[in-house]
């Protein structure tokens, strides 16, 4: 609703108190008052224009949110009931031509900056939509008692993954939801175990409890929606014995614009956008689709990356296609691929200089990966640090070529991991004994380039006992703003 | 007063009883479902057999994988056709 009475022509003022300019033009406001089509409006002190009973009341700052007021003084011009013109600040000239007055404000200074509105102090514009604005945020509003902390209630309400998370106010979430284009009631996916409709509000709040800026809410949006797809089967993933979790991999430009880390430490803590992204994604399952441990969570032992899992991968000096650009995307788009991994597994070479050496390491970790004996389970995500790297740079291997060389050294003779062998119980039923095994199924390992310069150290990441098509596949999915 | 926003999907899963136990198998029909985990076919065919010595009927279900719930067509076909439900439900 405009804050310009219909019909009203004339002008409008909106000043306040704790404001010099508005002050120093007080002769200006009573010589405007007294023409009577002038309506004023103070947002701090309705009484700080003696001369002047007919100040409006505006310290509810409604008429300057409707406005757009972002400066004081402000004067606007109505036809109508429709606003033709507006100045901010004082400027003398300018004030007498709009108001066709060519001796307003004769005796004080040409020219003064205006302040800052009260309306756009830091937090209020928040505050003013959610109060006067059509926010379109429908979540259920849960008060706060005065003495009640709300930390605590967040942890009381079963909201929290064990650490304490950002109270999700209506100002905090309204400003998460800024850094989306996408309407609030939109549905992002629906989310196992409940299969509850998620909107982006939802994804919205969750990310503020878990931590995010505005500017990661497009990836978080990109992770809950490759979640809520068929073939990642989040159901079975959470429902699993297994250790599996989404993990969140961000390729393209919007990692760097975000400041992700895809460097030292990249599989562990200290950035902010990792940490609170796959955590984010994990408060969606757990509150909006109602996975918690113990209930639908069926881990028998989980991992830490459960808390949230997310990393960008290495690009912009890679000697190798992108996770991305291998599964279909261009280089310059930014996406979210989700994989169903468990925990990190290591494999340190600090001697290979040839790629086939070094090939036959990374292998060496891979057959070991949920048991030795057992081919053709868990995917796997490869971890391959710059160090490494170098290795297949220097020798001119290209990714599909190491592809290539590492599917030799993940083949196996059946005869060797029967049931029984050496002496474990675990392993391939007879019937795979004249058979030559592959590690992982048709497209079941992924590869990624991340990790700090020094360190001769890889990492396997352990995928779902349950992929490929009977259960989980990795997942890619575009980030749009 | 410091307001919040509800994170949760506001809804309660709908919450059923179930039904009360039979007293007996006589007359009831019984499906026995393999929800696709290895060995599961083996605990079924034997609970077969051991129905099918006291006469009672059973029909065979698989669901297509262990990793997603039942499909509900499948769901639908149990219901329509059986009484009781016996599941396999792990390896």
């Amino acid at each position: 609703m405009s804050a310009i009475p219909a019909d009203f022509s004339g002008f409008i003022v909106i000043v306040k108190r704790d404001c010099e300019t508005c002050q120093l033009i007080a002769p200006v406001l009573q010589t405007l008052a007294a023409t009577g089509n002038c309506l004023i409006y103070s947002q701090d002190d309705p009484a700080f224009l003696p001369g002047i009973p007919s100040v409006r009341d505006d310290r509810e700052l409604d008429v300057s949110y409707r406005l757009a007021i972002e400066i004081v003084p402000t004067i606007i011009r109505a036809d109508a009931g429709v606003e033709s013109q507006r100045l901010v600040g004082w400027r003398r000239d300018d004030w007498r031509t709009l108001t066709n007055n060519p001796g307003l404000g004769a005796g004080i200074a040409a020219f003064r900056p205006g302040c800052g509105s009260k309306s756009v102090d830091p937090g209020m514009p928040e505050k003013l939509a959610y109060k006067f604005g059509d926010t379109q945020v429908k979540a259920r509003r849960i008060e706060v008692a005065p003495l009640q902390d709300e930390h605590e209630l967040a942890f009381e309400r079963g909201w929290s993954d064990g650490l304490p998370v950002v109270p999700p106010t209506e100002e905090r979430v309204l400003r998460m939801l800024a850094g989306t284009t996408r309407a609030p009631q939109e549905i992002v996916g629906v989310i196992p175990p409940d299969f509850a409709p998620c909107s982006v509000e939802k994804v919205a709040i969750n990310a503020v409890m878990a931590g995010c800026k505005p500017a990661y809410l497009p990836v978080v949006l990109a992770a809950v929606e490759a979640a809520s797809r068929d073939e990642f089967c989040m159901h079975g993933v959470l429902a699993t014995t297994y250790f599996a979790a989404p993990i969140v991999i961000v390729n393209g430009p919007v990692a760097r614009e975000i400041g992700m880390n895809s460097a030292h430490n990249v599989l562990g803590q200290g950035n902010r956008a990792n940490a609170t992204i796959g955590r984010a994604l994990q408060l969606v399952i757990r509150n909006v689709g109602g996975g918690k441990p113990g209930g639908v969570d069926r881990a028998t032992l989980g991992q830490p990356g459960k808390i949230g899992f997310c990393f960008a991968e290495r690009e912009q000096d890679s000697y190798w296609e992108s996770l991305a650009v291998e599964r279909g995307f261009a280089p310059d788009q930014s996406t979210v691929t989700l994989f169903a991994g468990g925990g990190v597994h290591v494999v340190g070479d600090q001697k290979s200089r040839e790629p086939e050496s070094l090939t036959r390491s990374l292998a060496a970790l891979l057959r070991g990966l949920h048991h030795p004996k057992l081919y053709g389970g868990p995917d796997a995500l490869l971890v391959i640090s710059p160090e490494h790297m170098r290795v297949f740079r220097e020798a001119g291997w290209s990714k599909a070529r190491f592809r290539e060389a590492l599917a030799d050294s993940l083949t196996m003779d059946g005869r060797r991991i029967l049931a029984g062998k050496d002496g474990i119980a675990e392993g391939l039923p007879e019937r795979a004994a004249g058979e030559r095994l592959s590690k992982f199924r048709e497209g079941g390992l992924q590869i990624v380039h991340a990790g700090g310069g020094a360190g001769m150290w890889s990492a396997a990441i352990l995928g779902w006992a349950a992929s490929g098509a009977k259960g989980s596949v990795p997942v890619t999915v575009p980030v749009k703003s | 007063m410091t307001i919040l926003l509800d994170p949760t999907s506001e809804s309660q899963p709908a919450q059923r009883q179930g039904l009360s136990r039979p007293q007996s198998l006589a007359g009831k029909r019984v499906a026995l479902l393999d929800i696709s985990k290895p060995r599961g076919d083996v605990f079924l065919d034997q609970l077969e057999a051991k129905l099918g010595s006291l006469g009672v009927a059973t029909l065979r279900y698989q669901k297509p994988t262990f990793a997603r719930v039942a499909p509900a067509e499948l769901r639908g076909r149990i219901i329509s056709e059986c009484d009781l439900v016996i599941e396999a439900l792990a390896d």
